[in-house]
C-alpha cells in the first residue's frame, strides 16, 4: 500500500510545487514552481529527498495533516510554530511522524510562504515534466482542499547534516536590477529607479509582485507582445511596476524597465503586503 | 537587428518583421544550452548560452526565411462561427468564399503566447486581415477559430477574446499530460480543412 497523508485543513492556500517546468515558454507555458526555491530545496534535503521533489507551498502556513504511515517531514521558510500530536516541534529540522500522528503548522510571524517536504516526495502525475500547480494557466494539480489524500513516493535516508538558515523576512527590500530591455521607454530610467520607493501591494500573487508608490514616467503606447522572463519589471501605463514571479505570462506588451537579480526573487516571494521595496540599478 | 539586455542570462533580439523573427529563431534553435527561446511579433527572447547566441546572430541571414518545417499540422474546422457573416461583409465576399480563402492558404506558427498552446498563425489571405471586435467577448469557447489583424488562431481553452470567430475545431490543441502537449509549435506549417 502507498504511504499517504490526509490534509485536515489547508490553511489560506496550499499548493503542490517542485522546481517548475522552465523551457516551455515558446508554447505559452509559464515556468511555475516554488517561489522560494531555496526553502523548498532545504526542506527536501532535510527529509532525504532530491532537491526537486514535490512538496507543499503554504501561504501563511496554517496547514494540518495526518500521516497514515511513518514519515519524515520538514518545515522551512519563515520561522513558524510546528506541533506534532499537540507537542511543540522545530521548524528547519527533520521531524518524524508516526502512523496516525497529526502535524500542525502555525502562521509565521513574518514572511509569506512556508514549505513542507515529506519523505519520498508527493506523488502526482507530472505535466510537462513538473508536478507544480500553475495558478495562471491551470496546469498541474488543483490547489489542495481539506480532506485531500496525498500519496508519497519511496523515501531515502537523509544524507549528513545541513546548514540550516531560517528565512529572515526583511522590513525593507533593496533589490539589484539590471536595466533593459526597454529602459529607453523611460526618461533616465536609472535615476527614476534609484530615487523611487514602493511598497508590496496586497494584489500581489504567484504571477507577480505588484508594487505601489513612485510613478515611473514612461512613453505612451504599447509594444507588440514580446517574451517575458521571471524577474522582469513591467511598467503598465499607470507607472506602477509589476515584478514577474514564477506563474507569469510568457509574453506581454508593456515595457520592461529592468530585470531583477535572480537570487533576490525568493525575497519577493516572501514579502508581505506593505513591505518597502527599493531598487538598486547595477551594471 | 538590435540586441537588448534582459537580465544577466537572457537577450531580447529585436528585428523588423515576422520573417526576420523566423530567421532568428531558426538560427538559434539548433544551439546547445538554450534554456528558453521565445519568438514573438518583432522579437526573439533567448535565455542561456549567450556567447554562442551572439556568434550565431553575427552569421544569421535575416532575408532567408527557414525553408524546412519541423512538422505539418492539419486542423479540421466547422465553419459556423458567430462572426462569419461580419467577416464576409467586411471583405465584400460571401461566407463560402471566406471558407474557401481560409482553407486554401498555408499558414506558419509565428509564435505562441496568451495561453498555453495558443499559436499565432501567419499567412492569412489579405481579404481576411481584419480588426478585432470593438468589444471583446468575456468567454470564447474552446476550439473557436478566429482571425485578428494578420493572424489566425484556434483557442486551446475557453478564455476572454476579441478575435472575429469564423468556426470551431474539435481537435485537442493543448493537453499538459500528453507526450507532445501543444499541437502547434513555432515554425510548424498549418492548414485548415472543412470538417
Amino acid at each position: 500500500m502507498k504511504r499517504s497523508v490526509t490534509i485536515i485543513r489547508t490553511g489560506p492556500q496550499a499548493l503542490i510545487e517542485d522546481l517548475g517546468r522552465p523551457g516551455n515558454a515558446h508554447l505559452g507555458v509559464p515556468p511555475s514552481g516554488a517561489l522560494d526555491q531555496h526553502s523548498l530545496k532545504l526542506a527536501n534535503r532535510l527529509v532525504g529527498n532530491p532537491e526537486g521533489a514535490a512538496g507543499l507551498e503554504l501561504l501563511l502556513g496554517g496547514l494540518a495533516l495526518q500521516a497514515h504511515a511513518s514519515c519524515t517531514v520538514a518545515v522551512t521558510g519563515p520561522t513558524t510554530e510546528v506541533r506534532v500530536g499537540g507537542r511543540l516541534a522545530d521548524s528547519h529540522q527533520p521531524i518524524h511522524l508516526r502512523q496516525d500522528e497529526v502535524l500542525e503548522i502555525g502562521t509565521p510571524l513574518t514572511g509569506l510562504r512556508n514549505y513542507l517536504a515529506l519523505s519520498g516526495g508527493i506523488e502526482v502525475d507530472e505535466e510537462l515534466g513538473s508536478r507544480s500547480t500553475d495558478l495562471l494557466s491551470g496546469i498541474g494539480p488543483e490547489p489542495l482542499r481539506d480532506n485531500d489524500v496525498l500519496h508519497l513516493g519511496t523515501p531515502n535516508l537523509p544524507e549528513g547534516a545541513d546548514v540550516v538558515t531560517p528565512h529572515h523576512a526583511l522590513q525593507t527590500l533593496v533589490i539589484p536590477i539590471l536595466l533593459g530591455p526597454r529602459d529607453d521607454w523611460f526618461d533616465d530610467a536609472e535615476t527614476q529607479l534609484r530615487q523611487g520607493s514602493w511598497t508590496v501591494s496586497d494584489r500581489s500573487n504567484r504571477v507577480g509582485a505588484r508594487l505601489s508608490g513612485t510613478r515611473l514616467n514612461r512613453r505612451d503606447g504599447e509594444i507588440p507582445s514580446e517574451g517575458m522572463i521571471t524577474g522582469a519589471v513591467q511598467v503598465p501605463p499607470d507607472g506602477q511596476p509589476v515584478i514577474f514571479l514564477n506563474d507569469h505570462p510568457t509574453t506581454g506588451g508593456y515595457p520592461v524597465i529592468g530585470v531583477v537579480d535572480n537570487d533576490h526573487l525568493r525575497f519577493l516571494g516572501q514579502a508581505r503586503p506593505g513591505t518597502e521595496v527599493r531598487f538598486r540599478p547595477v551594471g | 537587428m538590435l540586441l537588448r539586455r534582459c537580465g544577466t542570462d537572457a537577450l531580447l533580439v529585436e528585428v523588423d518583421s515576422l520573417s526576420e523573427v523566423a530567421a532568428v529563431r531558426a538560427a538559434l534553435e539548433q544551439l546547445d544550452g538554450i534554456e528558453e527561446l521565445v519568438p514573438a511579433a518583432r522579437t526573439v527572447l533567448v535565455k542561456g548560452a549567450l556567447n554562442q547566441v551572439r556568434d550565431a546572430l553575427k552569421a544569421v541571414d535575416l532575408t532567408k526565411a527557414p525553408t524546412t518545417h519541423s512538422r505539418e499540422v492539419t486542423i479540421p474546422v466547422v465553419y459556423d462561427g458567430p462572426d462569419l457573416a461580419l467577416v464576409a461583409e467586411t471583405a465584400g465576399i460571401t461566407p463560402d468564399e471566406v471558407v474557401r480563402l481560409h482553407t486554401t492558404a498555408t499558414y506558419e506558427v509565428a509564435f505562441c503566447g496568451f495561453a498555453p498552446g495558443f499559436g499565432y498563425l501567419t499567412g492569412l489571405p489579405e481579404a481576411l486581415q481584419q480588426p478585432r471586435l470593438d468589444s471583446p467577448r468575456t468567454k470564447v469557447p474552446q476550439g473557436s477559430v478566429g482571425i485578428a489583424g494578420e493572424f489566425t488562431a484556434a483557442y486551446p481553452r475557453p478564455t476572454p477574446g476579441g478575435w472575429r470567430l469564423i468556426g470551431r475545431t474539435e481537435i485537442t490543441l493543448f493537453d499538459a499530460r500528453a507526450e507532445t502537449p501543444a499541437l502547434l509549435q513555432p515554425g510548424d506549417q498549418v492548414r485548415f480543412v472543412v470538417a
